[in-house]
């Protein structure tokens, strides 16, 4: 990892010479640094949140008005199941991945992840993934079942028939179900190797002194997440490949008329499925953690329970995932039983909502950009919360089964919560990313204009959920008194829109902002303590850690009676790059300075191509899936085979 | 991925907070994501156990002699990889390359008693697309060959790599961690076989 590695040093292993440069787009293709991983995930699910929320703008123009004529029946399923793909997996997912790749070893005081290439990998495989879900535009459409693809609805019907023959339609479905199958599995390969990383970054990775319960908010949640990562991917996993089976090699797993039981398919979704809500609000509940204290001037209210909140939604996630099958006819026990876990959940998520609260509570609060979009999440997300709990009632949650009342809610937790807490993680975190804050003008403007849009969006879905407005229909007749709210909701998501551009010109605008130190926020955590953005190896030195809020407790003197005191600063200085209480950036590059970083690699790339090619096999017979499957099977574990061999840093002379 | 081992020491961070290395950690952390996998695939077996289609049911097609078998030579290879990796740590190469392609090997003869065995069930009209029940038993069964495949390719890469010299007790490590992923196939078998060939059903 340096830029004055001569040609001669570079070393040959097998194919490729190893990888050396810093700069330019090999760097970026080659990289392990978890900081650039970082930053390419966040790009990247920016980029599919503009897809997806394509997807809305047309779900809403064909839903405007009644009988629609945008899209046609099989376009309208098409686009409304890969808006829910892509918002789940390749948005909220890897924006909530972004920040654990960008902020974990920094809040932890490492100079990286534990298994950098395993990194990389992640980024590469979920990337591979998103662009191999898409790719099924140039074969017979995208899958079309709806993101929670129930059987039979996946075994069965096909697309639009009246332009298909019954064999044409078979044949499309069935290449559709398997790009949900397939291009899902390969996300959740990426998701794996993640919680794998960073459960072992979290517990061997911490700085002196960082002991558990001095960690950061933000990297507790992650490491939360990371539990449920990895025990929920392995069972969606199972589900995709016996949907797989059943529809490219005849396994009757979920089929009704070959004795498979099609529930079975909604209890393996959903045991993932309601972990999979949590992986990706509870990151958003981390970035604002780490925010709310920092506006408010105040240690967070009651870090413990907040942790251990967080922990007990992590244990009680894995039992309430029936409550999304009470009409299923499970029986009143099982209701029951789920019903009861369902209210009982609601309380660590609301010992959370009280917690951040009583952190804003009597605090100097400072309305910045990142502090408003953390009040949007705290208040949106109480609505979203209270419509949720409403529904561990079965009958309640009967009457408002596959409504709109539902879609109403879970886009209040999910856009109103986690979607606005990342936003708040994004205005927060820019200057340490980039150098720079963004404006705070158009930033305030962002905000106003998407918490308007959202609330015309979504809370007009609950009255039209009310008055019995079915999910997933792709049109409506007139008199049905839904064409009015449909109208607005229609505004409200041209609204949204325009927030996000008002989000991208900002950061086009902002380009030429002044740097902003490295410390802009008069902040509290370990990762202010290094420059803007950091260097390569994070912290010249590896920082000591005393404190809940370090960084805080550097900075000022305090005693119950009287407000915080500056103290002077230690021994770095003012022109430091890391700041005046920070730890010494000297600029030098790990090389000089003697630290040893794992060194860029193209195995995980090389790996990640391979999953996609041997996917694709599958959609053919004989001669050219067995070709495709060799391919693709001979440059996986070739690359695996040359990962094994390369040290993960070459010696330096 | 044995490498990265070295990177906690390389790149200069202290001695791990667990007192294991990553690399050990991140193979526990691992196996745990799998007993979930295999718990789902042993979840829906249980479910369509005695679901048949009117085919073949367990008592006619399995086999349990011959199945007990071969699961005792399965459950041996785990003692091979044991004594490999002893050897290995006291630095007796020869005894280590001994017992790493008798594990392999013990491995590969799992593999052909299954190989035979789902060839068997074929011809018995037993096959993937028969019934529930048929599915389940050789998504599972398939599934853990699968893991056993992979394993006996990881011993006898490492028994290859270890016959061009410079193999010695530093990498003893890298083995541990394809041992730890062996036992955990073999474990994970008793409660297959247990599972599939020891309940009763009907």
């Amino acid at each position: 990892m340096t830029t004055t590695a001569a040609p001669s040093t570079r070393t040959r292993r097998g194919l490729f010479p190893r990888p050396t440069a810093t700069t330019g787009w090999v760097s970026w293709l080659t990289t392990v640094d978890h900081k650039r991983i970082g930053i390419m995930y966040g790009v990247a699910a920016l980029f599919f949140f503009v897809v997806g929320g394509l997807e809305a703008l047309l779900i809403r123009a064909q839903l405007a008005g009644p009988n629609g004529e945008v899209l046609s029946a099989d376009a309208y399923n098409q686009i409304f199941t890969m808006h829910g793909l892509t918002m789940v997996f390749f948005v909220v997912m890897p924006l909530g991945a972004a920040f654990m790749n960008y902020l974990l070893p920094l809040q932890l005081g490492a100079r990286d992840v534990a298994f950098p290439r395993i990194n990389a990998l992640s980024l590469w495989v979920w990337l591979a993934a998103g662009l191999f879900l898409y790719s099924a535009v140039f074969f017979d459409g995208l899958p079309n079942g709806s993101w929670v693809n129930y059987s039979p609805l996946a075994g069965q019907v096909g697309p639009d028939p009246a332009s298909l023959t019954l064999q044409q339609a078979a044949a499309a479905h069935q290449s559709r179900m398997l790009f949900y199958s397939l291009g899902l599995q390969i996300a959740g390969v990426a998701s794996l190797a993640s919680a794998v990383n960073f459960i072992t970054t979290v517990l061997n990775m911490r700085a002196p002194g960082m002991t558990l319960m001095r960690m950061p908010v933000f990297t507790w949640m992650t490491f939360v997440v990371a539990f449920l990562l990895l025990f929920a991917m392995p069972v969606i996993g199972i589900a995709l490949w016996q949907l797989m089976f059943q529809v490219r090699f005849g396994a009757p797993f979920y089929d009704p008329t070959n004795g498979g039981d099609p529930v079975l398919w909604q209890h393996m979704f959903w045991l993932f499925g309601h972990p999979e809500v949590y992986i990706m609000i509870l990151p958003a509940f981390g970035i604002i953690s780490e925010i709310l204290p920092v506006f408010s001037r105040k240690p967070l209210f009651g870090y413990t329970a907040i942790v251990f909140s967080g922990i007990a939604i992590g244990f009680m996630g894995w039992g309430v995932w029936a409550h999304h099958m009470f009409t299923a006819g499970l029986g009143p026990v099982a209701d029951a039983a789920f019903g009861i876990a369902t209210m009982f959940i609601a309380v660590p998520t609301g010992i959370k909502i009280f917690n951040w609260l009583g952190t804003m509570w009597g605090g100097q609060i400072r309305f910045t950009t990142p502090m408003l979009f953390s009040i949007g999440l705290v208040s949106m997300f109480t609505i979203g919360g209270l419509s949720g709990v409403t529904h561990s009632l079965v009958p309640h949650d009967t009457q408002q089964h596959d409504t709109y009342y539902v879609v109403a809610h879970f886009h209040y937790v999910l856009f109103g919560g986690a979607l606005f807490g990342l936003f708040a993680g994004i205005y927060f975190w820019f200057p340490k990313m980039f150098g720079h804050k963004l404006k705070e003008g158009w930033g305030k403007l962002h905000f106003a204009l998407m918490i308007l849009g959202f609330n015309l969006t979504f809370a007009p879905m609950h009255l039209l959920g009310l008055n019995g407005m079915p999910r997933r229909y792709y049109t409506y007749a007139d008199g049905m008194g839904w064409n009015f709210w449909n109208l607005v909701v229609g505004v409200g998501a041209l609204i949204i829109a325009a927030s996000f551009i008002v989000f991208v010109l900002n950061v086009i605008m902002s380009r030429k902002e002044p740097h902003a130190g490295a410390d802009p926020w008069d902040a509290r955590s370990v990762e202010w303590l290094t420059s803007s953005p950091p260097p390569v190896h994070n912290f010249d030195e590896i920082p000591t850690i005393s404190d809940r809020d370090e960084l805080w407790y550097r900075k000022y003197a305090q005693s119950p009676d009287t407000e915080p005191v500056k103290v002077p600063a230690g021994g770095a200085g003012e022109e430091n790059p890391g700041g005046p209480y920070g730890d010494k950036v000297s600029g030098k590059t790990a090389k000089e300075l003697g630290i040893h970083m794992p060194d860029p690699s193209w195995f995980p790339l090389l790996l990640s191509i391979g999953l996609p090619i041997a996917a694709y096999g599958v959609f053919y017979e004989g001669v050219t899936m067995i070709a495709l499957l060799a391919i693709g099977g001979v440059i996986t574990f070739g690359a695996m085979l040359g990962w094994a061999l390369e040290p993960s840093a070459e010696e330096h002379h | 991925m044995s490498a990265d081992t070295a990177t906690a020491h390389d790149v200069g961070h202290p001695p791990t907070n667990f007192g294991i290395s990553n690399t050990k950690l991140g193979m526990w952390t691992f196996i745990g994501s799998e007993c979930l996998f295999f718990g789902a695939m042993i979840a829906t077996y249980l479910l369509y156990l005695n679901r048949t289609n009117d085919g073949p049911t367990a008592l006619d097609v399995f086999d349990i002699p011959f199945t007990s078998a071969s699961t005792f030579i399965l459950l041996m290879s785990s003692l091979g990889m044991v004594l490999a990796l002893d050897h290995l740590q006291r630095n007796n190469i020869r005894g280590f390359q001994t017992w790493m392609l008798t594990t392999a090997l013990l491995g590969a003869t799992f593999l052909a008693g299954q190989i035979y065995e789902f060839t068997f069930f074929v011809e018995e009209s037993f096959k993937l697309e028969t019934s529930p029940f048929s599915a389940s038993f050789f998504m599972l069964t398939g599934f853990h060959g699968i893991h056993v495949t992979l394993g006996v390719v990881m011993l006898l890469v490492v028994w290859a790599l270890s016959l061009g010299g410079k193999f010695g007790p530093e990498k003893a490590e890298a083995v541990e961690m394809i041992g730890l992923y062996w036992h955990f196939v073999d474990i994970v078998w008793i409660v297959i076989f247990t599972v599939i060939y020891l309940i009763p059903v009907g």
